[in-house]
């Protein structure tokens, strides 16, 4: 038996076809199209199928995890021009109360409030956060953290907008099937839009900036102004779904600056793999459940997450998507030896 | 030849900057004329890539001033002085290692400098990057300029660094050691590109440990030790300069 097994190893062949490829535009087969074209077009008719098989209290909790993804997109979109943000809660807060306050005031529809509140959260956060964009890694991500902590304590304290009360009864969607398909498809147009974008030549110059911001600087391009570029686009992801969040319940209040819409889109990058945007999505779409799931447990709940998610970490520390796009393009067979 | 008739196109004055109690450039002094090719020399650690450092914007100056084309740019960000024209390698390349060779380009590419230049367009950036590898001696034909920066030798790394300083079309190139780790056959290679760009009408600024090289090349030369300028002129007279023997040799070099 030893004799035998000897006598073969095991070849590990990486292929990988590139639907863009940088020089070469070879598809020959209805294969290789399939082989592109699955991975890419399963996940999108399941996602578009989930709310048609989900009903009640898990159709609830695939909205959450769509809104969710949508943070975790805004915060992988900002850590690959090198922006690490923990606070995402901010963009949603910002999306949140915008569109509470021009539907509690003004009556507005979801139809208005939901472009006006992403556009004005983005310019917010864009705005707001241009005095920092100087600064790297930690130091950003600790002024990101505390911006949702201070706006929280100056609505408890000011009693503006609602104050401990928040703002009630607003304009809810039309019907459910509108609100769970919204949240679906500007998952899915994020996500695809995302993985786009940085792909481009303005989405390079992106991630070069996260590479060495100095080099970028000596090639003529201020790297604070693109920045603030993709604070924006990242602002505007975060305030649509903090905007949604606000119809869906029909009400805005402090809690849209917790501390778990900081948290959760980071551990579900970190958990699906961060730099891809299909990570970070597949990471919210496994924590979201999870974490709900786990809810009859009561207290332990959190403790838990907390055990299920270190331990992720641990076996994958480059994450769910990262592996399995490794071993999507991987093809081992046995080949004799000698 | 006429260059040394010509405006000058930067003027460095009284220009100091110190780190801690080290005086890493002390009250330099220098102009330059348009089209001329400059040396700086000196020992390591004589203050050569913090001048370059402080003309480009990315360390301050203590005191002193910069003109670039009658423009004051002291203190401007490198963003701003790259976007006037001034182009410049890093002694330890900064490259994008997991791109390929070209994609590297786009960044200086898509600067706006560039995008005015070329009449309020991109282009095809990826054909310009190619382009401008092909030109650097990495042949379009070949693999060399698809493959990731992170493959290829050191050499070539160096050229596309030079590369990526060019493509932002400057009027003043300033080259720090690009030719330190290259092979002797790879400097015979990249000299002729530089010696072309001046012909062409380009300023140009090398700083270099290879004298040899160096001397062959240049209009002018200016020495810097301990952070401050001890001889200026042709390769000729810097050479027959007593200073420029004992900063290189050591002090006793009257007893040899």
């Amino acid at each position: 038996m030893a004799a035998a097994e000897a006598r073969y190893r095991k070849k590990r062949l990486d292929r990988g076809i590139k639907a863009r490829a940088d020089t070469l535009y070879v598809i020959c087969s209805y294969r290789e199209i399939l082989y592109l074209l699955l991975p890419r077009a399963l996940p999108v008719i399941a996602l578009l199928l989930l709310p048609l098989l989900l009903r009640g209290y898990w159709g609830k909790v695939l909205v959450y995890a769509c809104v969710y993804g949508l943070l975790a997109l805004s915060w992988d979109f900002l850590a690959s021009c090198g922006l690490f943000s923990l606070g995402q809660s901010l963009f949603f807060g910002f999306g949140a109360y915008v569109a509470g306050i021009l539907s509690y005031h003004l009556h507005l529809t979801p139809a208005i409030t939901l472009p006006v509140a992403t556009i004005s959260g983005g310019l917010l956060s864009a705005v707001l956060l241009s005095p920092v964009v100087r600064l790297r890694g930690v130091y950003f991500a600790m002024v990101t953290l505390m911006l949702p902590m201070l706006l929280l304590k100056m609505i408890e304290t000011t009693g503006l907008v609602g104050g401990c009360h928040g703002l009630s009864a607003l304009a809810p969607f039309y019907n459910e099937w509108v609100a769970k398909y919204l949240a679906l498809v500007a998952l899915l147009v994020c996500l695809f839009g995302f993985r786009r974008i940085i792909n481009e030549d303005y989405g390079l110059v992106l991630r070069a900036i996260k590479d060495d911001d100095r080099a970028v600087m000596s090639a003529a391009i201020n790297i604070y102004w693109r920045r603030i570029q993709a604070l924006f686009i990242a602002g505007a992801v975060g305030a649509f779904a903090g905007a949604f969040m606000t119809h869906h319940y029909q009400f805005v209040g402090m809690s849209a600056f917790a501390l778990d819409y900081s948290i959760l889109p980071v551990a579900a990058a970190a958990l699906g793999g961060a730099g891809t945007f299909a990570g970070s999505a597949l990471g919210t779409m496994i924590l979201v459940p999870l974490s709900e799931s786990l809810r009859a447990l009561g207290g332990l709940r959190i403790a838990l997450y907390c055990v299920i998610l270190i331990g992720c970490v641990i076996a994958l520390p480059e994450g769910i998507f990262h592996y399995m796009e490794r071993k999507y393009h991987q093809f081992e067979r046995l080949v004799k030896v000698g | 030849m006429d260059r040394m008739e010509r405006a000058p196109i930067l003027k460095v004055e009284n220009l100091s900057k110190h780190f801690g109690g080290i005086m890493a450039v002390m009250d330099v002094n220098f102009e330059l004329r348009e089209g001329e090719f400059l040396g700086i020399i000196g020992p390591n650690g004589s203050g050569k890539t913090t001048l370059v450092n402080l003309i480009t914007g990315f360390v301050r100056p203590d005191s002193g001033r910069v003109t670039f084309e009658g423009k004051n740019i002291t203190g401007k960000m490198p963003y701003t002085i790259a976007g006037l024209g001034i182009a410049r390698t890093f002694q330890m390349v900064r490259l994008f290692y997991n791109l390929p060779a070209y994609k590297n380009l786009i960044i200086p590419l898509s600067s706006p400098r560039v995008k005015k230049l070329r009449g309020g367009e991109y282009g095809e950036r990826d054909d310009l990057a190619v382009d401008l590898l092909d030109d650097m001696g990495f042949e379009r034909d070949s693999f060399v300029p698809y493959k990731l920066a992170g493959s290829l030798p050191h050499g070539y790394l160096k050229r596309l660094d030079l590369a990526r300083a060019v493509a932002l079309r400057p009027k003043l190139l300033i080259l720090d050691e690009l030719f330190s780790g290259m092979a002797m056959s790879e400097v015979a290679s990249t000299l002729p590109l530089i010696e072309k760009f001046v012909e062409e009408g380009l300023t140009v600024i090398m700083i270099e440990h290879r004298l040899r090289e160096l001397f062959r090349v240049v209009d002018r030369v200016f020495v810097l030790n301990f952070g401050q300028k001890i001889a200026e002129g042709t390769p000729h007279e810097v050479m027959a300069s007593d200073d420029v023997k004992k900063a290189y040799l050591g002090s006793d070099v009257e007893a040899i």
